[in-house]
């Protein structure tokens, strides 16, 4: 039976109580608690740097060539929080129903409540550090809205919100590594897990400059390694994030929890070719200015230019009045391929709708002249001075765009299209954020717990460093305090020396195999099977057809890879063979998982069930429940139910007209 | 925007680890794309030296969008390639033509020695920050965010500053391999906000020391790091750490 811990109270005081009452740990004995952390994005490495703060000695690890390139770095929007600066009515209740609703209703509330709670002392705490957030000329800081809420409560730097708060968490963490509380080992990728009378006590991690396998002894183990995105070959994460350590965790008797729920973003740069090796997300902070639609008619090839406004249809606004061009991620991504599929899309592949700022740069452009007391002004200096405030804001996607397509924004709108970007699922953790492992704890996105089956924009930054700052250095000195008295464990321990053989026989088996295709190809095409049967719209034949072709591929990859070069070096071909051997694993589960909810939630759409106008419908009798899948054996897996049970936000079909 | 298709040449260098000595490899790139990156461009030469049994060419990489300062490729002369204020990510290939020669190395500085191939050791980067490129407040210690307020000038300043990825191209660029356009942002960044001036003396002198230390050139002030920098971050900053460095020397009590 899955027990969630959470406290008993009601929701407001739940997490005060649990502060009050959970177990500390003396100075002096938290020097002698070894913490190994995995990952050093936002999760990990506020995390890291808050228990190195702390007292407790912690070991880091990152497969990047330094903390500071964790994925974290690319989310471009900016991180909510609860603050009210802008007086428009928000509050930690909002944003928790804002939360819980924009999830539609598949995640805890307990866990929700608290990340509303601390999303305040997160902004206090990167201001403090020097995160140079956007400004008002009075001094105080700036808020803009993003998609599925009404008030203005996200806080940003430009677009690079997630650069300027990671570099905030990797100084932090920096300044630990040179006080010696924390040791960081780059260029390392954790292999296994070593669980010893039932506990995590270690990791096994190759050195990825001499493929040296090292044995390292922790009294807690911490899962940060980011989401599964990858699985699906094409997608915004980076070439490196992938689902190793969580996977090792799993197969080590951690339960995934909802692995179907998958976030395909709406605004996205599109597909140019098959040589294709990732995608750009365009932040959805454009959705503030810019409107989304498609021509009128089918198989429209006039230019956008050409196209008048009378034969434009700005379908989010059509559709979806009350929340426009801001309508949550999973909604804005379903009406672009509903149009799309009818023959709406633009483009030469024409699998992609327009985001336009013409409209926005006029709208700018007037304003300024209102406010410069400017007469007498032509069209073209209006659409010059409204250029110059759409570049202060978005400047730097709009070159980023110009660079990948050879377009200019400012004159043509952008094509977009969703991509893959970002997994709401992940390893099933209770209250406490620790894993059905005792002593294996997971934080950040490795992790299912806050965002149900859609998370909300500017919501990632928030739980990553709510959960590395705020949670984990309460809730895993809960755990610790009862293991004062556990001696280091020498690695030489025989649950060490068995986890580095299985480790060292599966890379043996990668060079063993001698076949005839590289990872790529493989990666490909489960990226192919994964997209067209398990993306943005699902139904049963699809999914047990995918099912199948997943096994075979499995097969095949085990019996024709080919990994070239040694093991005792540097090669990252060996690392991706191993990466993408789990991401065969794993995709097989999430689509058990998708074919188990025959509901439609959030990103999860199952074609068998949706409302007359094309939205999906939820089944609450029959699905109100967390699906949290035990490992037993290749391909074999029990589900268990942790239901939810709602409180405060009673759930309702979830409507942005 | 026209696509069209193009075949190279490319002289590589490779190098099999920090001890080995390293030589240019001459490959041919065929039927690339213009609308390739220039990575994806290195992705299908590798798989076809994958394909012809051979050792695909190490490179760094992560995010390829320009932010996380992994990439790392010396091209034609040029840190990450012909076009201003990019990555080697973002760089794309109609950035080139037909028949063209490509020479692509590793960032060549001392204090970064080569790993394997493209892909070099830029550990020293992270020991500077250890050195002093933080503000030293706990988690908790804060008060809330709008208590002090910051002068939006400074406020766009140091966020200009803060907007170096730390992928070295700086050091790739500079003749004497200075770190100083890399260590001038960070301490640019943390001067010019109020919370980072209680520091501010001990973190220009200690974040100068660690960069000596580590084996990185003297500036001349030649500009090269300014000019190949993909978040084009200003020389002024390395002005500004001058003077934040020669007042810490005044007024040290250390």
């Amino acid at each position: 039976m899955l027990d969630s811990k959470i406290p008993k109270g009601s929701l407001n005081s739940k997490w005060e109580d649990y502060k009050g009452h959970c177990k500390l740990v003396n100075p002096a004995n938290k020097r002698s608690l070894e913490i190994i952390v995995v990952g050093t994005g936002l999760a990990g490495a506020s995390a890291a740097a808050s228990l190195g703060e702390l007292g407790y000695k912690v070991k880091a690890f990152c497969f990047q060539d330094s903390p500071r390139r964790a994925h974290s770095i690319a989310a471009q929007g900016g991180i909510n929080a609860a603050k009210n600066y802008q007086n428009d009515g928000d509050s930690v209740f909002r944003l928790f129903y804002d939360t819980v609703k924009g999830g539609d209703y598949r995640a805890r509330e307990a866990n929700v409540h608290r990340l509303a709670e601390v999303s305040g002392n997160i902004i206090d705490q990167c201001v403090a550090q020097g995160v140079p957030f956007a400004r008002e000329y009075g001094g105080l800081l700036s808020n803009r809205s993003f998609g599925g809420t009404q008030v203005q409560r996200t806080f940003y730097a430009a677009g690079q919100t997630g650069q300027q708060l990671l570099l905030g968490a990797y100084s932090a963490l920096e300044r630990q590594v040179a006080l010696g509380n924390v040791k960081m080992y780059n260029r390392h990728e954790m292999l296994d897990i070593v669980k010893i009378d039932g506990k995590a006590r270690g990791i096994i991690a190759r050195n990825l400059i001499n493929g040296e396998l090292e044995r390292h002894f922790g009294h807690a183990v911490l899962i940060c390694s980011g989401g599964y995105g990858n699985v699906f070959f094409l997608s915004t994460n980076a070439m490196g994030s992938n689902v190793t350590a969580a996977w090792k965790a799993t197969k080590n008797g951690a339960y995934f929890a909802n692995p179907c729920f998958t976030q395909i973003h709406p605004t996205c740069i599109p597909v140019s070719g098959d040589h294709q090796s990732k995608l750009t997300l365009m932040s959805e902070s454009l959705r503030n200015d810019g409107r989304i639609w498609v021509p009128k008619k089918q198989n429209d090839t006039r230019k956008a230019s050409d196209i008048p406004e009378e034969e434009r249809d700005y379908y989010l606004e059509r559709r979806y009045p009350a929340f426009g061009n801001l309508v949550p991620r999973d909604v804005a991504s379903r009406a672009a391929k509903e149009r799309c599929d009818a023959g709406y899309g633009v483009g030469t592949s024409k699998q992609a709708v327009y985001l336009d700022f013409a409209a926005a740069i006029e709208r700018y452009g007037n304003i300024e002249v209102g406010k410069r007391q400017m007469s007498n002004v032509s069209k073209e200096e209006i659409i010059k001075l409204g250029k110059e405030v759409v570049a202060e804001k978005y400047g730097n996607l709009f070159d980023m765009y110009a660079k990948i397509t050879g377009e200019n924004p400012y004159e043509t709108p952008m094509r977009i299209y969703p991509a893959v970007h970002y997994t709401m699922g992940g390893l099933w953790v209770d209250y406490e954020l620790g894993t059905t492992v005792p002593g294996l704890y997971s934080l950040g996105e490795a992790n299912f717990s806050d965002h149900g089956a859609n998370r909300l924009g500017a919501s990632a930054l928030m739980q990553g460093l709510a959960d590395g700052y705020f949670v984990i250095p309460y809730t895993v000195g809960n755990y610790l305090a009862d293991e004062i008295r556990t001696k280091a464990i020498p690695t030489d321990h025989p649950a060490f020396v068995a986890a580095e053989q299985k480790v060292r026989d599966t890379i043996n088996k990668f060079f063993a195999i001698k076949g005839t295709k590289s990872v790529d190809f493989y990666h490909k095409k489960l990226g192919k099977i994964m997209w067209d049967k398990c993306g943005m719209a699902r139904n049963e034949k699809g999914l047990k057809e995918a099912i199948e072709e997943i096994k075979a591929l499995r097969a095949e990859f085990w019996s024709n890879v080919r990994v070239p070069g040694e093991a005792n070096e540097f090669n990252p071909e060996l690392e991706k063979a191993g990466r993408v051997a789990d991401f065969l694993e794993l995709g097989e589960l999430m689509c058990l998982d998708a074919l188990n909810r025959r509901e439609s939630c959030g990103g999860h759409f199952r074609e068998e069930s949706q409302t007359e106008d094309g939205e999906a419908k939820r089944d609450d009798e029959n699905f109100s429940y967390v699906a949290a899948w035990e490992y037993k054996g290749e391909g074999q897996y029990e589900l268990h139910k942790e239901p939810l049970v709602f409180e405060e936000c009673k759930p309702t079909q979830r409507s942005y007209k | 925007m026209e696509h069209y298709n193009m075949n190279l040449t490319l002289k590589v260098w490779r190098q099999k680890n920090k001890n080995d000595q390293g030589r240019f490899e001459t490959l041919q790139a065929k039927n690339i794309s213009s609308e390739m990156s220039f990575l994806e461009m290195f992705d299908v030469v590798n798989e076809e030296l994958i394909n012809e049994g051979k050792d695909p060419i190490a490179f760094d990489h992560d995010c390829r969008e320009g932010i996380c300062g992994m990439c790392s490729m010396h091209i034609n002369g040029r840190a990450h390639g012909p076009w201003d204020g990019t990555t080697t990510c973002q760089l794309h290939m109609r950035a080139f033509k037909d028949g063209d020669t490509i020479t692509v190395e590793p960032w060549r500085a001392g204090a970064f020695p080569v790993v394997k191939d493209l892909t070099v050791d830029r550990s020293a980067f992270d020991r500077i920050i250890e050195a002093g490129g933080y503000i030293s407040v706990n988690t908790g210690n804060a008060q809330d965010a709008n208590c002090i307020p910051v002068d939006k000038t400074k406020a766009d300043l140091a966020f200009a500053a803060a907007a170096c990825i730390g992928c070295g191209a700086c050091v790739a660029a500079c003749k004497n391999s200075s770190a100083m356009l890399f260590v001038s942002a960070k301490v640019s960044q943390l001067a010019l906000l109020p919370q980072g001036h209680p520091e501010k003396h001990s973190r220009a002198l200690n974040m100068v020391a660690q960069m000596d230390k580590e084996g990185f050139g003297s500036c001349t002030n030649t500009g090269a790091c300014e000019a190949e920098c993909p978040k084009e971050i200003s020389l002024t900053n390395i002005a500004r750490l001058n003077r934040e460095f020669i007042g810490a020397g005044f007024s040290s009590e250390k």
